[in-house]
């Protein structure tokens, strides 16, 4: 009796102590797939996965704690990468993938308080105190940080229209088999 | 060159389509009577847009300047016919999309005045800069299909100091027969076209390549070639794709262009006659070129043929001259293997266009697809030597880089594999859709570094404006501290005096 | 010598650990969708079961053989396994955070792999000598890994194919997995003499 105790107790106690050395030297720092991560995302600092900015979102997929759908303005695409780097699978079927947006402005009803300029992230808003405001489509990331911030509405989520030099074929219909 | 030599240098690449050539290209070239209205779309070529340069209301001539070249690589646009410019406007692109584009509409007054024209007089005496410019102006775009504008191509072949022109008289799309018509009816047209290439790329020989099925146009431009050694007349098997530049290139020369290089990168520079006939015109008339032969073709057509036809002409407009049997099932600007399926005939035609196919009932049907049986068909048909199979297979699973990975990249869309497919999977399709998706993947990429980029202008901008908002701060504190202990000082003497007093 | 690459060629192919004794299949379904990482996981459970099979030996004979503690021996032999499935997990999580990633649960979980206790059982059953268990606890972990990407190899190919849709997914994967270990059965007939 006092034998098997005290066997299983040096064992425990060896195998233990073994670990807790091997811990010491094996010991990982930094997360070194978070810059990884942070790269793979839009970068806009939005805020719009709740987080403050891209890199604490970055952090928190990192630590498991934030699921790869949390970033709207990615879309399919940044999910995808995300998930195959954490080597989570993700239904994509349900991602709401509304099309990438970009934000356009209903030039009747701005009233040119440039409360838009302060908040966009990538400045694609330009315009001046009393004057019509515009979104530059190509600097917009759709983040629609501004939309809220607009007194009168006048800004709104629009598609980015398909064009000839965007289209692309669509998948064969047999391929859905 | 003996019975062995042939046999190894058939290619062992490629399909033999039944080539429902004639009778539509047997037909004498007819031309087609000025149109009441042309829809011009500004973008005809690949590259940037043109811009225009009109105004509704304006009256032009046939060969005006309309749309001006933006960027490096652009074309001009001319008016195809004298008349007035009636709008600016948005017209369908002949483009599977059936998405609109810009075109400038102008209503034909139908005297198709010419706009004065300034020939060259001694072009091989003239700068070969010269003829790169004047066939820059004259809106020249590659017109086998690629519609690549050709004053580029020929400073990059002058750049990478190529030594042989290829004339492209493949024509190997079934049922098309517009180059097999301007080799027949304009010959001379073509070799002088050649020649003035020759003479603007620095290239010392040409090889007129031409499939052996058009024994007419072989004859006709051996003829026209006669006087010049160094054009050479290349009868070439009828195989498809033998139109396509790098198999042109690699039957013809012997030399296989290298995956990521381009042609003009091993000294030879292809152009399709059409081409070289419209820079002939270009250069000796001063002509832009601004119509050109398109076959009309298809069991659909009550009298096929090809018509000589101003750009910007409506399909429906060649259909209502050539008549129509029946209501075509299905409309095609190109060939059947390779060309654009259009969603109606309400759309313009372009520089690129060398036919439009309108197919009957049995000639539109396309058998249900069924799984692949991995019968390794298509690899021995695809002609730039890759595994069609193994990278549909991944696409259809999703996997785009695994079919990236099987050199996606260089397919060519020639439509072999699908044509020989037991199963009738739209190989193409499959391709097409995966080398777009991938495109607009890089594309956001981009967008994505580009948003990084602006996000940290801005951290950077409003952290300065931080610093210098501080700083001023602090500068006007400092001034105020001085001037207060200047006041101060002012007012001193007397406290310290009660101070030293006090001490 | 010959005993030797016998024992380690039975061990491998012939009883080969997932396909006749049917030893560790979690592992086998689950971490087999792709090579790499099935490859990942036969060189981690390589290891495991060789190191801790020796340690196991060790245990046994000088713990549990000469202090008649033979009840203890499931105990003790999980104790050395989790700690030899610590120590690989903290080896893999510093040198390739990438496979970690991707062998995310199954890595803690070759823990409860039945094929590591498996051969650490049947070593004691054998009463072989420290090499030879050693040998065949190694040959036997390689016929695993040996079949953990053969099979990886056959899902890749069998994820790009159209099954029927009845079969798709893990009944096709467990047919193609039968299949295999039928092949597998063809081994028995290697003569000995």
């Amino acid at each position: 009796m006092l034998m098997s105790v005290g066997s299983l107790a040096a064992m425990g106690l060896a195998l233990g102590s073994v670990l807790g050395v091997a811990s010491r030297y094996l010991s990982v720092e930094a997360d070194p797939i978070e810059a990884e991560l942070l790269a793979m995302l839009p970068g806009s600092q939005c805020g719009q996965c709740g987080y403050v900015g891209c890199g604490q979102a970055a952090a928190a997929l990192a630590k498991g704690e934030a699921p790869v759908t949390l970033c709207p303005p990615g879309g399919k695409a940044t999910v995808e990468a995300l998930a195959a780097k954490l080597g989570v699978k993700v239904d994509l079927s349900q991602v709401v993938d509304s099309g990438p947006q970009i934000a356009e402005v209903t030039e009747e009803i701005c009233v040119g308080c440039c409360r838009c300029i302060k908040v966009c992230p990538t400045d694609a808003i330009i315009g001046a105190a009393k004057q019509i405001h515009n979104v530059i489509r190509e600097a917009c990331t759709g983040c629609s940080s501004c939309i809220d911030v607009c007194p009168t509405e006048a800004l709104a989520m629009m598609p980015i229209p398909v064009t000839l030099q965007h289209w692309t074929w669509p998948k064969p219909a047999s391929a859905q088999h | 060159m003996g019975f062995l030599d042939r046999f190894l240098k058939t290619p062992n690449w490629g399909v033999h389509p039944e080539d429902h050539k004639r009778p539509a290209a047997d037909v004498p070239l007819r031309l087609f009577p000025s149109p009441e209205r042309i829809f011009m779309p500004l973008h005809q070529h690949v590259g940037g847009a043109a811009r225009p340069i009109v105004m509704v209301g304006q009256k032009v001539l046939k060969g005006q300047l309309i749309a001006q070249a933006q960027g490096n690589i652009s074309a001009p646009i001319h008016a195809s016919v004298s008349g007035t410019i009636s709008a600016v406007g948005e017209v369908t692109a002949p483009h599977p999309s059936g998405l609109p584009f810009k075109a400038i509409t102008i209503d034909s007054d139908g005297e198709n005045r010419w706009i004065d024209s300034e020939p060259l007089a001694d072009p091989f005496s003239a700068a070969p800069e010269e003829i790169t410019k004047r066939t820059a102006a004259a809106g020249v775009v590659g017109l086998g299909g690629a519609t690549f504008p050709a004053a580029p191509k020929f400073a990059l072949g002058k750049r990478l100091k190529v030594t042989t022109l290829i004339v492209n008289g493949g024509e190997c799309e079934p049922y098309l027969s517009s180059d097999d018509r301007i080799m027949r009816d304009y010959p001379e047209m073509v070799i002088d076209g050649a020649r003035l290439v020759m003479h603007a790329i620095g290239a010392t020989q040409a090889l007129v390549g031409i499939e052996n099925n058009k024994p007419e146009a072989i004859a006709a431009m051996r003829q026209a070639a006669a006087a010049f050694p160094e054009i050479k007349i290349c009868p070439l098997p009828a195989l498809y794709p033998m139109g396509s530049d790098r198999q042109l290139i690699k039957v013809l020369t012997g030399i296989e262009v290298p995956s990521d290089a381009r042609a003009a990168e091993t000294g030879v520079l292809v152009h399709n006659v059409s081409t070289c006939a419209a820079v002939h015109k270009a250069i000796r008339l001063g002509q832009p070129l601004v119509e050109r032969i398109i076959t009309i073709n298809g069991g659909a057509i009550a009298a096929p043929g090809n018509l000589y036809a101003p750009l910007g002409t409506m399909i429906s407009d060649l259909f209502a001259f050539v008549g129509l049997k029946e209501a075509p099932s299905r409309l095609i600007l190109g060939g059947p293997m390779m060309g654009t399926p259009l969603l109606h005939d309400r759309i313009p035609i372009v520089k690129g266009a060398s036919g439009i196919l309108a197919f009957n009932a049995a000639e539109a049907f396309v058998p249900e697809a069924g799984p692949c049986i991995r019968c390794g068909n298509c690899t021995k048909a695809c002609p730039m030597g890759l595994l069609p199979l193994e990278m549909a297979a991944r696409i259809r699973v999703g996997d785009l880089e695994g079919a990236e990975k099987f050199e996606l990249q260089d397919c060519i869309s020639c439509g072999c594999c699908a044509y020989v497919c037991p199963s009738h999977i739209p190989l193409v399709q499959y391709f097409s859709h995966a080398k777009g998706e991938l495109t607009a993947a890089e594309r956001s990429k981009l967008r994505t570094e580009a948003t990084k980029r602006l996000v940290e202008a801005k951290t950077a901008r409003i952290e300065r404006e931080e610093r210098e908002k501080l700083e001023a701060a602090a500068r006007r504190k400092a001034e105020r501290d001085a001037a207060k202990a200047a006041a101060a000082k002012a007012a001193t003497p007397v406290a310290e005096q009660t101070q030293g007093a006090s001490a | 010598m010959r005993d030797f690459a016998l024992m380690m060629i039975g061990a491998a192919l012939v009883n080969n650990v997932i396909l006749a004794r049917f030893l560790g299949l979690c592992s086998f379904m689950g971490v087999t969708t792709r090579v790499d990482t099935a490859a990942g996981m036969g060189l981690a459970t390589t290891f495991v079961i060789t190191v801790s099979s020796m340690a196991d030996w060790a245990v046994q004979h000088y713990l549990l053989d000469a202090y008649g503690l033979g009840f203890l021996r499931t105990v003790t032999f999980i104790l050395v396994i989790a700690s030899a499935v610590q120590f690989t997990e903290m080896t893999i999580k510093k040198v390739s955070p990438k496979l970690f990633q991707m062998l995310g649960i199954y890595l803690p979980l070759i823990t409860t792999n039945c094929a590591v206790l498996g051969v650490a059982l049947l070593l004691v059953e054998g009463k072989m000598g420290f090499m030879s268990s050693t040998m065949f606890a190694f040959a036997s972990s390689v016929g695993y890994s040996l079949v953990m990407i053969i099979f990886a190899g056959l899902r890749e190919r069998l994820a790009l194919v159209q099954v029927p849709r009845l079969f798709a997914g893990p009944p096709i994967a467990f047919i193609v997995a039968g299949m295999l270990a039928m092949a597998f059965m063809g081994f028995s007939g290697i003569a000995t003499s």
